[in-house]
């Protein structure tokens, strides 16, 4: 993975060093709330309902054991012994306070770490395929590019008080596994007639209170354009995106509003203006793939005969095979995801034991590396099939086996109510509450692809409008009501959910997911997915039956 | 009144004239829209002559006459209106204007790191106690992942 030169180690001591001076002068009087709300976003503190909370980056989801020991230490030291992965791959603390916020900060820079445009009306934290550089599916690696991205991005002297804020993801792969049509910029690397391998551009994609699909703008931008075209977008939209109304602000109203072919226009004149001063050079690129070569893996891995063996004798190991973990490109080796979504744990969380724990393990196991991945769990890229069955042994006893990634049980899940100042409704109690009720694991893996997103008000944090099922926490006279939407996909095929009907209230919930799930059950044909069937019969089948007794 | 001008402080000369009031003697800043209206006239003044920008100004208006405008003031409406950053950028890089570029209005001392990198060299806030806040956030970093504009 990319390790820090000097330059970049210095950047971000001088950025703790400023952000130390600043929340002195905001304790002393100096700085305004308003003044300081602004730069202490864009260093990834908020004031929540409780306490403030830290947004620490990980950068396209990549961690380092030696990272992941100090996440487990600012648990520990500063917070309540635990973190939460969130839905941009990033790290977010609960608990800390806000005077000890700029030693949080240098404890991160120690081991190449920051919480630089986590938050703000910035660009934020560039996000990737949790598998980029492992999958079978894979185009290019588009980590390199991430990387390029970061440094781009960070504290760029133009950008860091746009309209609203700005996301980008890149994808490397034929299937889209980084949700990039819901993103401000969303990154595809393909290949050419000629089979040169570039970039499809896509713009305006988001989520939040008016969710858009992206439109393509550039169907290929040659690699060496990458910085020059986004930053020929940002400016477009710096100048002209709406600041008149902070709903309306974000890029995908501006292209919509002006239509992509104008927009596409704009951002053309713009480019061909910089186009030249910011061109990235075959030596820049080659420099900063190097950083991302594959490890050494073992050759003779897949010579092994012991995981047959163990998944023919062991049907609960068997069982976590066959959901937690994915085909890996070294032959004999495998993905491992570690499930974050145990049955009794907030969705996404993670405790110091855990992550300390899990260090010792990338060390053992997965060449020193761990990943964070946008649906809220962990990745260890690297795995040996000989080694799963120790591994899993290991990750059960840490409660960190479930073997439910990708079903109705792997959702993702915003801090809601509990913690968030902006929700409306709790999230992690319904989320328990669903997961209570769906205890039979062969019923779970019977249902099979379907992914649940819930967000406790309408900023959609958990991308519900995205989730096969959506749930949306709104607030009704101070009550906690939900609206519930089908069919919504961040995949290569992405759609917007489609509203159920009127909102139910909490206790409802549960019993209208279960419902929904019987319906699915009911209706689908042999081997058809819950989308599928969804696209297939429509909403009215659901609706009939959710809203049977009202 | 002082401002911070190439990271010194020094006495402000210029005066911001209403669109609606008379033009005065001494160094003059006006509005793009008095600019438009009052050009030749404001081409015979004997002092110098500067143009005051609001974020919903296009700098391109004045790419014709930047020759004959010795400061140009980007004023912040509020300090989280980012517009001035790109205005700055357009004119130094793409207009390749050389006078002084002054950041006044809401701006924070906060932001003048940023600013000073998009090419914006002299800052006018409204508490005096800013200045010396800003002198020193003049100075934050010493590295940087972007090419300067100054």
């Amino acid at each position: 993975m990319y390790q820090y030169n000097d330059t970049d180690q210095t950047l971000i001591e001088e950025r703790v060093a400023q952000f130390r001076g600043q929340t002195e002068r905001f304790l002393k009087g100096e700085l305004s709330e308003d003044q300081f709300r602004a730069l202490r976003l864009m260093n990834g503190l908020y004031i929540q309902t409780h306490a403030p909370m830290l947004r620490v980056a990980v950068p396209y989801g990549l961690l380092s054991s030696k990272q992941v020991r100090m996440l487990a230490h600012i648990a520990r030291k500063y917070d309540k012994n635990y973190c939460h992965v969130s839905t941009r791959q990033n790290i977010q603390y609960n608990w800390p306070k806000l005077e000890t916020v700029p030693d949080i900060l240098a404890d991160l820079a120690s081991v190449q770490m920051h919480a630089i445009q986590t938050s703000g009306n910035c660009m934020r934290n560039t996000t990737s395929d949790h598998l980029a550089g492992v999958c079978v599916d894979e185009i290019e690696d588009p980590r390199p590019y991430c990387e390029i991205i970061r440094q781009w991005t960070i504290l760029h002297p133009e950008f860091a008080y746009l309209p609203r804020k700005f996301k980008i993801a890149v994808s490397g792969a034929t299937h889209d596994r980084a949700a990039t049509q819901v993103h401000d910029i969303g990154l595809h690397l393909v290949k050419n007639d000629k089979g040169e391998i570039g970039f499809e551009v896509l713009v305006g994609g988001g989520l939040g209170r008016t969710p858009i699909i992206g439109q393509v703008i550039r169907p290929f931008l040659e690699k060496k354009h990458l910085l020059s075209y986004l930053e020929a977008i940002v400016r477009i939209y710096n100048l002209f995106g709406r600041r008149d109304n902070k709903y309306k602000a974000r890029i995908k109203i501006l292209v919509k509003e002006t239509g992509l072919a104008a927009f596409s226009q704009l951002v053309e004149q713009e480019w061909q203006l910089i186009k030249s001063d910011l061109e990235l050079s075959a030596d820049r690129i080659d420099a900063m793939k190097a950083q991302f070569t594959p490890p050494p893996y073992d050759l003779s891995a897949a010579n092994d005969n012991s995981l047959d063996k163990h998944l023919q004798g062991d049907p609960a190991f068997a069982s976590w095979f066959k959901h937690n973990t994915a085909d890996h490109k070294a032959p004999g080796y495998r993905v491992v995801f570690l499930s974050l979504k145990a049955p009794d744990s907030p969705p996404g969380d993670i405790t110091d034991a855990q992550l300390d724990a899990l260090a010792d393990l990338a060390d053992q196991y997965s060449f020193g590396e761990i990943r964070t991945t946008h649906r809220q769990n962990m990745v260890f890229a690297d795995i040996k099939q000989s080694e799963l069955y120790p591994l899993w042994q290991k990750l059960d006893a840490l409660k960190l086996a479930t073997p439910n990634i990708g079903t109705v049980t792997d959702m993702i899940c915003c801090p809601g109510l509990d913690f968030c100042s902006l929700a409306n409704a709790g999230s992690i109690g319904v989320a328990k509450e669903i997961n209570q009720a769906l205890d039979d694991m062969d019923y779970i893996h019977d249902i099979g692809d379907l992914k649940i997103n819930m967000s406790g008000c309408m900023n959609g944090c958990a991308h519900q409008s995205v989730g096969h099922i959506g749930i949306l926490g709104v607030d009704k006279k101070g009550t906690e009501w939900y609206q519930l939407t089908l069919g919504g996909s961040s995949d290569n095929e992405a759609a917007i959910g489609e509203r159920l009907g009127p909102s139910l209230a909490k206790d409802e919930v549960t019993k209208a997911v279960n419902t929904i799930l019987d319906v699915y059950v009911k209706q689908r044909l042999s081997g058809e997915s819950f989308l599928d069937t969804v696209k297939r019969v429509g909403l009215t089948p659901f609706k009939e039956q959710v809203y049977a007794d009202h | 009144m002082q401002i911070i001008k190439d990271k010194q402080i020094i006495e402000d000369t210029w005066r911001y004239i209403e669109d609606d009031a008379e033009l005065k003697t001494g160094d003059l800043c006006v509005s793009l829209a008095r600019w438009k209206k009052d050009k030749h006239q404001l081409l015979q003044h004997t002092g110098k002559v500067g143009v005051r920008i609001a974020p919903t100004d296009s700098v391109a208006e004045l790419a014709d006459d930047l020759k004959d405008i010795q400061l140009i003031e980007l004023h912040f409406s509020s300090f989280g209106d980012g517009r001035a950053f790109s205005q700055a950028w357009l004119l130094r890089n793409r207009y390749h204007y050389s006078g002084e570029i002054r950041a006044s209005g809401q701006c924070m001392p906060d932001q003048v790191y940023y600013l000073s990198r998009v090419g914006v060299n002299a800052f006018n806030f409204s508490k005096d106690e800013d200045l010396p806040v800003a002198l020193s956030a003049l100075n934050d970093f010493t590295v940087n992942y972007q090419k300067s504009t100054n």
